[in-house]
């Protein structure tokens, strides 16, 4: 049946993501705050976080291009990055963070223009995995069904 | 606004965070655990809600407060992000505990950051508790007894108050105060003791909120 099977690609999808540290069990806390008088609660912080990790992401770059470095601001955009990360349980982006904080007190531009690269990076992977997540479950919901979310009990 | 009926049935939290992502996880942390939220931005916006006022300060005469700015709606718990510009969340309990109209809300500490040296003071200037974010329910089941502490407190300080001289100093009164909430809310204590997660105060075993 085609609702067994969507559901099954969700606890699927949603393990290997828990598996390869993608996401830390903050994801799952998420969820336990989701129900019926706020259904959309997980899509509504996580759409937040999309648009201020790319706020963010933008202000570090342009940060990094002056000829004056400010490391405090820089230090604080991260901050604020690793923040948000961690609050929706976004674990890679959130230790991506933690290097680029290092590079910054070191004042290591280099090491900085390396850790923003790739925290871009895991901030995109992430948030293709998080659409996708967000699809499989508009189709569960659409077949009839809700998403399972016991299981994620780590 | 609330009477008895209300007050007893729930508890309201003032949240403080500049992250909007935080503030809403935190609102809905504390609805899921019925309580009533109101959160904000800054340090500064919490003391506008709070009805604070400039020269409130250990002024045990309330009625120069003037009516419009007075609290009119009661808060029982502020829970506060460490981080944030402006005023720090330390700043903000600092200036609570300073004045007496807000003085016994309890008051707890958020940070993503674990700095011993910041906890410590954070508890030392009186924060209830010192929590890591992210947040979990653990954390804020832990409010509710807090918060009626902070309600038995209130019924008990009228007597003292007959009792001492005006002439007190404030660390005098503290230490009233604490004797006196020490006996009947030991088990409050003990009870705090065991719930306390350990990474919520590392570096305090014997350091407590008691201790002079």
């Amino acid at each position: 049946m085609e609702l067994n099977r969507l559901q099954r690609s969700f606890l699927e999808y949603t393990a290997a993501l828990f598996r390869e540290g993608f996401l830390d069990s903050q994801f799952s806390q998420l969820y336990q705050l989701q129900d019926e008088s706020n259904p959309e609660f997980v899509v509504e912080v996580v759409s937040l976080f999309f648009d201020d990790s790319e706020r963010l992401i933008n202000d570090l770059s342009r940060a990094l291009d002056q000829t004056n470095v400010d490391f405090k601001k820089i230090d604080a955009h991260v901050h604020q990055l690793k923040g948000s990360s961690s609050s929706i349980g976004a674990q890679r982006v959130k230790n991506s963070c933690v290097s680029f904080r290092n590079f910054c007190e070191a004042q290591n531009i280099e090491g900085c223009l390396s850790c923003l690269q790739q925290v871009q990076q895991e901030y995109l992977l992430i948030k293709n995995k998080l659409e996708a997540l967000f699809q499989l479950e508009k189709q569960i919901v659409a077949a009839g069904g809700a998403i399972n979310t016991v299981e994620w009990m780590l | 606004m609330g009477m008895a009926a209300d007050e007893d049935t729930q508890f309201h939290v003032l949240a403080v965070d500049d992250s909007l992502i935080d503030r809403k996880f935190i609102e809905r942390l504390l609805k899921t655990s019925s309580f009533q939220v109101t959160t904000v931005d800054s340090g500064s916006k919490a003391l506008e809600f709070l009805g604070w006022q400039e020269d409130d300060r250990n002024n045990p005469n309330e009625t120069s407060v003037s009516p419009i700015n007075n609290q009119e709606v009661e808060v029982n718990l502020v829970i506060t992000d460490y981080c944030m510009p402006g005023m720090t969340g330390y700043d903000l309990l600092k200036k609570m505990k300073e004045s007496s109209s807000l003085r016994n809300i309890p008051v707890v500490i958020m940070s993503s950051e674990n700095v011993p040296s910041r906890i410590n003071r954070c508890l030392e200037e009186g924060a209830e508790e010192f929590w890591l974010k992210p947040v979990k329910k653990s954390d804020v089941n832990k409010l509710r007894h807090h918060m009626i502490r902070s309600k038995c407190n209130e019924f008990e300080k009228p007597e003292k108050q007959d009792e001492k001289q005006e002439s007190a100093t404030e660390e005098a009164s503290e230490n009233n105060h604490l004797q006196t909430t020490a006996q009947s809310n030991n088990k409050w204590k003990a009870m705090d003791e065991g719930l306390s997660v350990d990474r919520s105060k590392p570096q305090l075993s014997g350091l407590t909120v008691m201790s002079n």
